[in-house]
């Protein structure tokens, strides 16, 4: 069966072959199959003479498969959200740096460069972060939409958030690093913890949290915007709202080095950012923002343009060189402290919820002070912002060996096992003075 | 187990003298067993090699070490998780069993009406395509799912199924009892009537009857089926995954290795103390089996005497398996649902109903369904061969190292389909296939190869318990009578196995057909991806949902049909037998 079809698609692509030469262009894409079906049929029917092939693997895989791939590469094109991803592929050399230059498509998003200063990828999309939520779960349990980041601390929201973790997902990533360039390391980890002390489950796929919202397992999501925009226009009763502190980040392409195709690869890229492959993102399946500012113009009902004056409040003026230096820190932070000790923490915060409503008035001064010790420990990190940044410690997470006489000192397992044991105390002995304040 | 110069003896036949003359000091099967090491080997041991010597690696300087087997035990994390991992694996087989047993029970001793769809239908949860499986059960039993809203909106209060570990057991349970259902039923059938009605002659009937003589020749199967239920949630990945449950083994393992850009050795190290946990629970498993002999020499008399139910008896029983069937069914009703529905958002049922998400469906993955029947059909035959020689080496003869051959097949249960989809690109890559062109790791056989090996410890275990339920002393007959070692393998054990052999061809292939983690790492083209991963592309998108869910409908329909094929063949298998037995 199997042969026969090879055999059949084989005569078929010798027949096309002889009548005109429709060349492939492997493109490995964390993007669903609705996205990328509806571009290709625009990019085929504008360049006849190539035949794009989507191979579709999550983010993750599709970096390790070009890694592993690389000895012998059959991939063209690396197509993704995160940033982070292509750096990982720059670093690793697996990106080639080919010059494209279209006009019209301006050099920053907000305050995030829009292409790789050496032109290794480039951003075809905007996107921002904020917050999704599901109207009848709402209805149904009596709460109002959070509109803003300190909205999802209220007690009323506990257990009914989801969000992923910044290991598992580049775009939750920037979400919390955008945070912490907005608000300061203590105050923004202090702000993640009285969140997440409300999640209902961190989710392990970015896909995840819209999914969680969509069926109603729990009612709010911390999502990226297209995520709320094609589940409401598939039909679900859900909306999204951007907060106050947001930062616009391109989703970005990019080609692999040692390209099969690499004329076909640059074809695309470039037509994907021309008016008529930017204008695509519009369609319903999709709902990206164009980077493209002349796009705008036909843009559908709904769609906020980034270009356009108060649309979207992106008030923080992102720093990638920060965020990439201490990356591996922030995921291994978030994770020690949230993702592996949420039951820990989540009893925590309801325990000082618990404690604060009964006392209320603040009347209680022997109450009020447990509480805000207990408060104390529950925002208490690990490590400061000086400390996240300092190499020796980032070094131990990435442990990239250029050479074989590079040592690092000390492992991730040693350092992350000595945060554990602080994080588990303090939430422990948090949960212990609020208990006893409640009592009071 | 008999000594390693059995295989000389008996007639020989020029087919058995050429072999060794070519090879002088091995036997057939030596040698067969040394084409199957050496499959293992290339395949399956020489790839996780190459991803999990990180493990013994010192991440500072490259240097060999032990290092990080001693973070391990020293991370509370991990600890935890460690327990976890074990906990949830044992309460999934008490679950397991409860849920099993009365069905194999019931349909095995009795005279019961559909038994034969109650068996297949039994078989139907080890189908769960990934992705819908567990976004079905938490539209059933999740927190605002079906039941705890009708639940909520009736009686004001909701049960957490779903919450953490219950979650996970609840979900396992359902999703791994058919190893024992299969497994115990088929040594149920496989009893030798004549030892109940021995039991029965001396006056033991009842509950006493069971404990004392049908369980216990009927051990082999459920042991079996239990170490395959026990490694199996041991090592999945997919069900805490999906409900989002981080501290047990498998899941950090993933989390891990799968971080973009982090090289933290601590995966592989949880990898290959899987392996290594895995390893040693079957061989506790083959310590209790140890010094017993199960085989019961009249295989032409007939399993157990079906008895015939009292009316309040049948009440009772059609009413325990119409409850059970609706529990372990309810994902796939949920599924089901999902599949028909329009919008399905926080509410008892879908908000209306269409045909479209098949219509999409079938637009899209005609050609993923062709695929899946390839490579899942592919993988199982091969799974069968393998496991049946490996059992008839591990079983029948003495050849040095069969044990080996049976542990290497079977760590293939603990290796993380992620581990063994690296360890192909990094090995395979780099290799071209003659007259193809392409390196192998992107040769669309090397997806039938990965679940070949995935699915073998489950051929294996069915191939194994099949075997041993029958008796020496029938190939010793035949050997007698001049029958040589082929003939007797063809004409006496392979048929009297070949209850086993389905019950591994159906297991390997239901659950190669809905794999996922291997494939996705290994599919190079759009035109070679299976059914799973196209159910994977369905299922990222809000609108692709009903049609995920659409295509998932359709796996468990393939499976199914193949399932109560071999159910009929079996129970026609077995009719043949005691017609000629009565004669």
């Amino acid at each position: 069966m199997k042969t026969f079809l090879r055999g059949s698609v084989a005569a078929t692509v010798l027949l096309a072959s002889s009548a005109f030469a429709a060349e492939p262009v492997v493109i490995v894409t964390s993007f669903p199959d609705t996205m990328t079906t509806v571009i290709e049929k625009a990019f085929e029917e504008a360049h006849p003479e190539y035949d794009l092939e989507v191979l579709n693997k999550s983010t993750s895989s599709g970096v390790k498969y070009i890694q592993e791939i690389a000895g012998s590469n059959t991939a063209d094109l690396f197509w993704a959200s995160a940033p982070d991803a292509f750096e990982v592929l720059k670093s690793g050399d697996h990106l080639a740096k080919v010059g494209i230059k279209v006009d019209g498509i301006p050099d920053m998003i907000g305050s995030y460069p829009m292409n790789d200063p050496d032109g290794a990828y480039y951003g075809f999309a905007a996107s921002g972060y904020g917050i999704m939520w599901n109207e009848r779960y709402l209805a149904a349990n009596e709460l109002e939409p959070a509109r803003d980041w300190s909205d999802l601390k209220k007690p009323e929201y506990h257990g009914h958030v989801g969000m992923s973790a910044p290991s598992r997902s580049g775009t939750t990533h920037l979400t919390v690093e955008t945070l912490i360039q907005g608000e300061g390391w203590e105050k923004a980890w202090a702000d993640w913890k009285w969140i997440a002390g409300n999640f209902a489950s961190v989710t392990e796929r970015s896909f995840g949290v819209p999914d969680g919202v969509n069926t109603g397992n729990f009612g709010l999501g911390i999502v990226i915007d297209f995520f709320g925009f094609s589940s409401k226009a598939s039909g679900f009763p859900v909306d999204f709202a951007y907060p106050s502190v947001t930062a616009l980040v391109p989703a970005n392409i990019g080609v692999v080095s040692n390209a099969p195709n690499e004329e076909g690869a640059k074809t695309f890229i470039k037509y994907l950012l021309s008016p008529a492959g930017q204008k695509t993102l519009f369609n319903p399946a999709i709902m990206r923002l164009p980077v493209n500012p002349a796009s705008y113009a036909d843009a559908p009902e709904g769609l906020p343009n980034p270009f356009g004056e108060g649309a979207i409040a992106a008030s923080v003026k992102f720093d990638v060189d920060t965020s990439g230096k201490r990356y591996y820190v922030v995921s291994s932070l978030f994770d020690v402290m949230i993702t592996y000790r949420l039951d820990d923490l989540r009893a925590a915060v309801r325990a000082v919820q618990m404690a604060e409503a009964k006392h209320a008035d603040g009347s209680n001064a022997e109450a009020k002070e447990l509480i805000a010790e207990a408060r104390k420990l529950i925002e208490k990190t690990p490590i400061t912002e000086a400390q996240s940044l300092d190499p020796s410690l980032n070094g131990a997470f990435t442990k990239r060996r250029k050479k074989a006489t590079d040592t690092v000192d000390r492992r991730q397992a040693e350092i992350e096992q000595e945060w554990d044991a602080q994080v588990t105390a303090n939430y422990a002995l948090a949960k212990q003075l609020a208990d006893k304040a409640a009592a009071m | 187990m008999t000594s390693s110069s059995r295989p000389a003896a008996g007639g020989r036949s020029l087919a058995d003298r050429l072999p060794d003359a070519l090879f002088p000091k091995l036997s057939g099967p030596a040698i067969v067993g040394l084409f199957i090491a050496i499959f293992l080997g290339g395949f399956l041991i020489f790839p996780v090699l190459q991803v999990i010597y990180v493990a013994f690696q010192d991440p500072g300087s490259g240097a060999l070490t032990l290092r990080n087997f001693g973070d391990f035990f020293a991370t509370s994390l991990f600890r935890e998780s460690f327990v976890n991992s074990f906990y949830v694996s044992a309460m999934s087989v008490v679950f397991a069993t409860l849920i099993a047993l009365p069905l194999a029970y019931i349909t095995t001793r009795f005279n019961f009406g559909g038994a034969m769809i109650v068996q297949s239908l039994g078989f139907i949860p080890l189908i769960m395509p990934p992705f819908v499986g567990a976004v079905a059960m938490q539209l059933i039993f999740g927190r605002n799912g079906t039941v705890n809203l009708l639940l909520r909106e009736h009686f004001g209060f909701t049960i957490p199924f779903m919450d953490g570990l219950n979650g996970v057991i609840l979900v396992q349970s359902i999703h791994y009892f058919p190893f024992i259902l299969i497994n115990l039923s088929t040594s149920l059938r496989n009893i030798d009537r004549s030892m109940e009605e021995a039991a029965q002659n001396l006056g033991s009937h009842g509950m006493r009857l069971f404990r004392k003589i049908v369980f216990p020749l009927a051990m082999p199967g459920y042991i079996a089926g239990a170490v395959l239920v026990f490694i199996k949630v041991f090592d999945d990945l997919g069900t805490p995954l999906l409900l989002n449950v981080n501290n047990m083994l498998a899941p950090q393992a993933y989390l891990r290795i799968t971080s973009v850009g982090i090289s933290d050795p601590m995966g592989y190290v949880i990898s290959v103390i899987l392996v290594a946990f895995s390893v040693l629970s079957l061989w506790a498993s083959f310590l209790v089996m140890r010094g017993k002999d199960y085989a019961t020499v009249q295989k032409g008399g007939g399993g157990l005497a079906r008895r015939d139910l009292k009316t309040r008896e049948k009440v009772l029983a059609y009413g325990a398996v119409a409850l059970i069937l609706l529990l372990v069914l309810s994902p796939h009703i949920g599924l089901l649902l999902l599949s028909l529905g329009t919008v399905w958002s926080y509410a008892p049922l879908p908000d209306g109903y269409t045909l479209q998400n098949y219509v999409t469906m079938w637009e899209n993955s005609q050609q993923y369904i062709a695929n899946t029947l390839l490579y899942a059909g592919l993988a199982a035959l091969g799974d069968v061969i393998i496991g049946t020689a490996i059992a008839y080496i591990v079983l029948r003869t003495g050849i040095w190292g069969r044990k080996g051959l049976d542990y290497l097949a079977t760590a293939a249960l603990a290796v993380p389909g992620v581990v063994l989809g690296i360890g192909y690109l990094r090995s395979f890559q780099g290799i071209d296939v003659p007259f193809v062109g392409e390196p192998l790791a992107s040769w669309w056989v090397i997806i039938a190869i990965a679940l070949m090996i995935r699915r073998l410890p489950y051929a294996l275990r069915a191939c194994m318990a099949a075997l041993q339920q029958v008796s020496h002393a029938l190939e010793e007959a035949a050997e007698n009578l001049g029958a040589s070692k082929t003939r007797t393998i063809r004409r006496i054990v392979i048929p009297l196995m070949m209850g086993g052999i389905l019950a591994g061809f159906v297991t390997s292939f239901a659950t190669a057909a809905v794999e996922l983690s291997a494939t996705i790492m290994l599919v190079s083209s759009d035109a070679d991806s299976p059914l799973a991963y196209g159910i994977y592309l369905f299922m990222q998108t809000p609108s692709g949902r009903g049609a995920g869910a659409a295509l998932g409908i359709v796996a468990v329909v393939i499976v199914g049909l193949g399932t109560l094929l071999s159910q009929i063949i079996i129970d026609r298998d077995k009719k043949l037998k005691t017609q000629s037995g009565d004669h």
